[in-house]
């Protein structure tokens, strides 16, 4: 059961070889178990779950079956769920109950998923450690003394010790693709606009995008079957025909043409990330894969014109959080504006307000058109270089990161140094385009080493065949971390 | 200006053309301060716009953080966006309309019952005029 894809759970639900109550307990009673260790979950409610456990049954007794009834998906903590907890990884929202449920959380109760909890996260997604949690950080299961990645850390955590059969994350940097790398399991980050935004707490909203993290290729498929779709209350979610994005899985892949950005692999990437990439691409070639080498000039700008766009989009959506209306209010304050000032001080982490004060700066009277207009026509460049690139290939492959994970508080004191860990997530949030990350080895230390796929718009079934198909041929997608895995 | 009152870009293009570098230097820099130059007074004044308080350590820390942060983003004036449009969504997506119809049910209710202070369906601030 520990290491069964979607679709096992799914015929096993619906064989009635288990019940959804018996794997929603295995999976708390593992969760439970191991949290202490990994801080991978902000709350766990098992009276909540097997209740949604209990109506999934109910469902399958009826025959009433979609591919998700009964099979428990842990959500990261910034999707609001009606009645859980939500609180983004912030003190400012550490005792908000939210209201509603995010347009995802909708679809995934609509087809009889299971609530497994809610997952620990950078504060706002700020991050690329899970270090930054109001909640404290999140260790890697493969060596607890490293990171897991971030921001959706606490997904990707949960995932790789089999916490959870899968999860939701967000990316918009990186978020959901680095976690993936650091803990050797897969991630996707759809095309802008295919998955909603509505109830997913706003971090930058030119690039915040949902998406599934699993074991395999073929589970984040029929994950995103899920959660992707047209929503009114999403002002750019994308009017357009639903996709089974599984449809492609299992067509052979000779004769797609692979690019690799040379500036993926110059001097910036580790010897042991550089060898794994390789010979993953080694493979696809095996696989009857043509490669070509492509480049994407303009990489090297895609940090710094991230670190004004996200800030800036930060900064103005942040400015909500006020204590009026909802999640923490300091206890002493004299007039409205001590009240806000005091609120917000003592709620937000130190790389929030970081955030909020570039983000102001630039938006500031004076320096819009030098920072923010010049940041979103360096975004243009970028987004061009990626048509010109799709000219020459069907995917383009590379690292999702420079190095394996790194030690606990190794990147902390430096936050240059923490950015410059996405440079090769952050393109393709600019841009707009999908991409996956999936294990393809492991370096020093035997931590898991992460391959990125990007496509062109909308190319999210052609990345996932590219994906399958390799999972086809490699077991680094089953292995589980040694100290954490087995059956109970 | 170079020789023969010729931009510094236009020279540029001319020695080394379209197939040169994809960065050039600017004519146009911002008319404030160079950002490096990031003060104290300016992160106290950021931080009053943005609502956040901090004590002069704090304020001396987030300074130098910024400026390093400043440093990376400086990279950005030197590349020519000369005649490109700005980019703010993927698919050039523009705004939907809608029927001028009520769509949501009230809920202040449920809404309120999370604020941290409400009293008669209002939520109480500190008094703002006297």
């Amino acid at each position: 059961m520990i290491n069964a894809s979607l679709t096992e759970l799914s015929h096993a639900l619906a064989r009635k070889d288990v019940s959804s109550l018996e794997l929603t307990q295995f999976f708390l009673d593992r969760a439970l178990r191991l949290n202490p260790s990994l801080n991978a979950f902000i709350t766990l409610d098992p009276d909540a779950s097997l209740a949604q456990a209990r109506a999934a049954d109910a469902l399958i007794a009826k025959g009433q079956v979609q591919p998700l009834t009964g099979i428990p998906v842990a959500l990261k903590d910034i999707f609001c769920a009606k009645a859980w907890l939500t609180t983004c990884g912030s003190r400012i929202l550490s005792n908000f109950v939210a209201p509603y449920d995010a347009h995802v959380v909708e679809k995934l109760r609509t087809a009889g998923a299971v609530n497994l909890g809610k997952t620990n996260m950078d504060e706002f997604a700020m991050g690329s450690s899970s270090e930054t949690s109001h909640f404290g950080p999140v260790k890697n299961p493969w060596d607890l003394g490293t990171v897991p990645g971030g921001s959706s850390g606490g997904s990707a955590a949960a995932v790789a010790a089999r916490l959870t059969p899968v999860a939701l994350g967000t990316d918009t940097g990186g978020s959901i693709r680095q976690p993936a790398a650091f803990c050797g399991i897969s991630g996707l980050k759809p095309t802008y606009g295919v998955v909603s935004r509505f109830g997913m707490i706003a971090f930058a909203s030119s690039l915040d995008q949902g998406g599934p993290m699993g074991k395999s290729a073929a589970d984040l498929a029929l994950l995103l079957n899920a959660i992707a779709g047209f929503d009114t209350r999403d002002s750019t979610s994308l009017e357009r025909e639903n996709e089974d994005y599984t449809r492609d899985l299992e067509r052979p892949i000779a004769g797609t043409c692979i690019g690799m950005p040379k500036e993926y692999f110059s001097g910036g990437v580790a010897a042991d990330v550089a060898r794994a990439v390789e010979a993953a691409i080694a493979e696809l070639t095996r696989l009857g894969c043509k490669v070509v080498e492509v480049s994407l000039p303009r990489s090297r700008l895609a940090v710094p014109a991230y670190y004004v766009l996200a800030p800036a989009e930060a900064s103005s959506n942040l400015a909500r959080f006020d204590g009026v209306r909802y999640g923490f209010r300091a206890p002493e304050y004299g007039d409205l504006k001590e009240m806000y000032m005091k609120t917000r001080t003592q709620a937000f982490g130190a790389e929030v307000k970081r955030r909020i004060l570039i983000g102001t700066y630039v938006l500031s009277h004076g320096y819009y058109d030098a920072y923010y207009l010049q940041a979103q026509k360096v975004r243009r460049l970028i987004a061009q270089d990626f048509a010109n690139a799709f000219e020459q290939c069907d995917v383009i492959i590379g690292p999702t990161s420079p190095t394996t994970a790194f030690k606990l508080g190794a990147n902390t004191s430096d936050p240059v140094q923490m950015y410059l860990n996405d440079i090769y997530t952050i393109p393709a949030p600019l841009a707009g385009i999908p991409g996956l990350s999936i294990p393809c080895g492991f370096g020093a230390g035997n931590l898991p080493v992460g391959l990125q796929i990007m496509g062109n718009y909308f190319q999210e079934a052609r990345l996932l065949n590219v994906a399958h198909q390799y999972q086809r041929v490699t077991d680094w997608h089953t292995q589980m971390p040694p100290e954490t895995g087995g059956p109970t | 200006m170079g020789a023969e009152g010729k931009s510094y870009n236009t020279l540029l293009e001319e020695y080394v053309g379209s197939a040169g570098p994809v960065w050039r230097c600017v004519d146009h820099i911002p008319t404030h301060d160079h950002p490096m130059a990031l003060s104290l007074d300016d992160v106290s004044r950021i931080a009053q716009l943005a609502r956040l308080e901090a004590t002069p350590e704090e304020a001396q820390r987030f300074l130098a953080q910024l400026q390093s942060i400043f440093g990376l983003i400086e990279e950005l004036q030197s590349v020519d966006t000369r005649g490109i449009e700005p980019m703010s969504h993927a698919q050039n997506a523009s705004s939907r309309l809608r029927e001028d119809q009520v769509t949501e049910r009230d809920q202040h209710e449920l809404f309120q019952s999370i604020a941290p202070q409400v009293e008669a369906g209002l939520y109480l601030v500190p008094k703002v005029i006297e």
